[in-house]
């Protein structure tokens, strides 16, 4: 059976409203996208919503007690409070270069985790 | 680095908008250009929004803020910009000229051709809402909240109420519930969100955050620490709805209310500002009222998108640079006229030799004493005479005139500086 679900798109600040018609977990019709990505948001929301993470780590004698970081692509969303937890066990040694890998496809997801910024030894 | 007395350009502040316009103007050929920093490292805010969303427009990637601060950190020191950190700038003068101090250089005077000003915004605090109630710990501004969370690693408190349904606040609602604290509300005057709804959703929608609309603060309840807030609801015209209250227990108020833009140096450098705004007044290429001050970035209204910043970053300090030539060309053209023997002055006192290239240029002047016998008035550099006039007299009371002709320009033009003296003849 069809059924609409109001969505609204996270892609980019314009943050359109979605229509998104579905049956059962298929995606039959989107509306009120602006762009393709509204049309891939929806789809990929409805059958397996991801998000983005950002978080920090510990570092030993850097600049900053912490070091900034993120998933380069978003990851499952039921998961993301095993991936911070995962990340809590992390502590890096300063310095740290900025796109060095702090966890490699995290959980199995095919997701690595890097660092955001350069952090240089205190 | 050994600090020049006088620069090309000078930014104030090295968030977004001051470290694009500082790598614009060394891409338009300013020569010396300085950026003045208070905190220890560059990139300004950006480095305690460690979330993502920067970046989209300029990069076409998704990324966190520090990684867009340090694309153009890394440029502006390839580049060859000059960094003074940890440094505060106190005063600016219309003159453009700039106090500044800090622990390593002490006090500093520097001036330039061109200023960017480029110092951002501050949050709202909480007596400028006025908030009532006990004054304890554990109300903080959002953004304050951010920078010990993310850069200096302490947490607030474990319960939170977050006043302001900004982007700052929401974000802070996500990142405080990622580090383990109950967020309990979001609580928002306003009939509807005033931050981006892609943070409604991906903030408080997906951790089960609830935000109360037309609700606000009506009390702060706590001796030493915040123990609880009176929340309550509010009608079209901002009046409590009586019997709507409800004590929240917590630990920590954040406000995420709103930003102005930071413009106490502007008001010294005698920069106007827009009321509506809280900005300085900027023509399109981003230069206020001040001769070769410029403005750019949340200093001059707030934006929406970090990519903004940088663009009029860009565009002011592409400006500045433009202005900062202009003045060193006039400075490379312009001499002075010297008064020499019996010569009391000379108007004008400088020339721009350029103008000599094209048309005449009359130099008019008075003597000290008079001379009632036949002189030359001799204009000449150090070693060569340029021109000269011959007078029957001289007379304080009455003014004479020599004039500069094309014909010259080949001669003024080696000149450094000339001098007029009367002679006899």
């Amino acid at each position: 059976m069809e059924e609409i679900q109001k969505l609204i798109c996270i892609s980019c600040p314009k943050g359109c409203s979605l229509e998104v018609t579905v049956d059962g977990d298929t995606v039959v019709k989107v509306s009120g996208e602006t762009c393709k990505k509204g049309v891939d948001y929806a789809e990929k929301e409805i059958t397996d919503p991801r998000r983005m993470i950002a978080t920090t780590v510990r570092v030993k004698n850097g600049f900053h007690p912490l070091v900034p970081v993120y998933s380069l692509q978003p990851v499952p969303k039921p998961l993301i409070r095993d991936v911070l937890k995962e990340l809590r066990k992390v502590e890096l040694a300063a310095p740290v270069k900025q796109g060095s890998i702090v966890l490699e496809n995290v959980l199995g997801t095919g997701v690595n985790i890097i660092a955001s910024r350069d952090m240089p030894v205190s | 680095m050994t600090l020049k007395n006088v620069y090309d350009v000078v930014v104030i502040g090295s968030g977004p908008g001051g470290l694009a316009a500082a790598v614009a103007a060394k891409k338009e050929g300013a020569q010396d250009v300085l950026i003045i920093e208070r905190d220890v490292e560059l990139g300004g805010i950006l480095l305690q929004c460690i979330h993502n969303g920067f970046g989209l427009e300029i990069f076409k990637e998704d990324l966190p803020g520090p990684s867009y601060a340090q694309r153009y950190v890394k440029e502006a020191y390839s580049l060859g910009v000059e960094v003074l950190l940890d440094t505060m700038v106190l005063d600016i003068t219309p003159q453009r000229k700039i106090y500044a101090a800090s622990k390593r250089n002490g006090f500093i005077e520097i001036e330039s051709r061109s200023i960017v000003l480029a110092m951002g915004c501050r949050e709202r605090t909480r007596p400028q809402i006025r908030i009532p109630g006990s004054r304890p710990a554990g109300v903080y501004t959002a953004g304050t909240a951010q920078r010990w969370v993310n850069v200096e690693g302490y947490m607030p408190g474990n319960r939170v109420v977050i006043l302001g349904s900004g982007d700052i606040g929401m974000i802070m609602a996500r990142r405080l519930t990622f580090e383990g604290a109950k967020v309990e509300r979001v609580l928002e005057v306003m009939s509807y969100l005033t931050g981006l709804t892609r943070n409604y959703v991906q903030c408080l929608l997906d951790f089960d955050i609830p935000l109360q609309l037309r609700h606000t603060v009506k009390r702060v309840i706590g001796n030493n620490h915040v123990e609880a807030i009176e929340a309550v609801q509010v009608d079209e015209k901002w009046n409590v709805v009586p019997g709507s209250e409800e004590i929240i227990p917590c630990d920590t108020l954040l406000l995420s209310v709103g930003l102005i833009p930071e413009n106490e140096l502007s008001r010294k450098a005698g920069v106007i500002l827009d009321p509506v705004t809280g900005g300085p007044v900027v023509d399109d290429n981003f230069q206020t009222n001040v001769n070769g001050i410029f403005a750019a970035g949340n200093v001059v209204h707030v934006y929406d998108l970090v990519d903004w910043v940088t663009e009029a970053g860009y565009q002011a300090g592409k400006c500045a640079a433009a202005h900062a030539n202009e003045v060193r060309r006039k400075e490379h053209h312009l001499i002075p006229l010297i008064a020499g023997n019996n010569v009391r002055y000379i108007v004008p006192h400088m020339l721009d030799k350029r103008n000599l290239e094209g048309s005449e240029i009359r130099l008019q002047m008075r003597v000290s004493k008079p001379v009632e016998q036949p002189v030359w008035l001799e204009v000449h550099d150090k070693n060569n005479l340029i021109t000269r006039r011959a007078e029957r007299y001289v007379r304080p009371g009455e003014m004479v005139t020599v004039v500069l002709k094309p014909d010259h320009f080949t001669d003024v033009n080696k000149a450094d500086s000339l001098t007029i003296d009367v002679v006899p003849r």
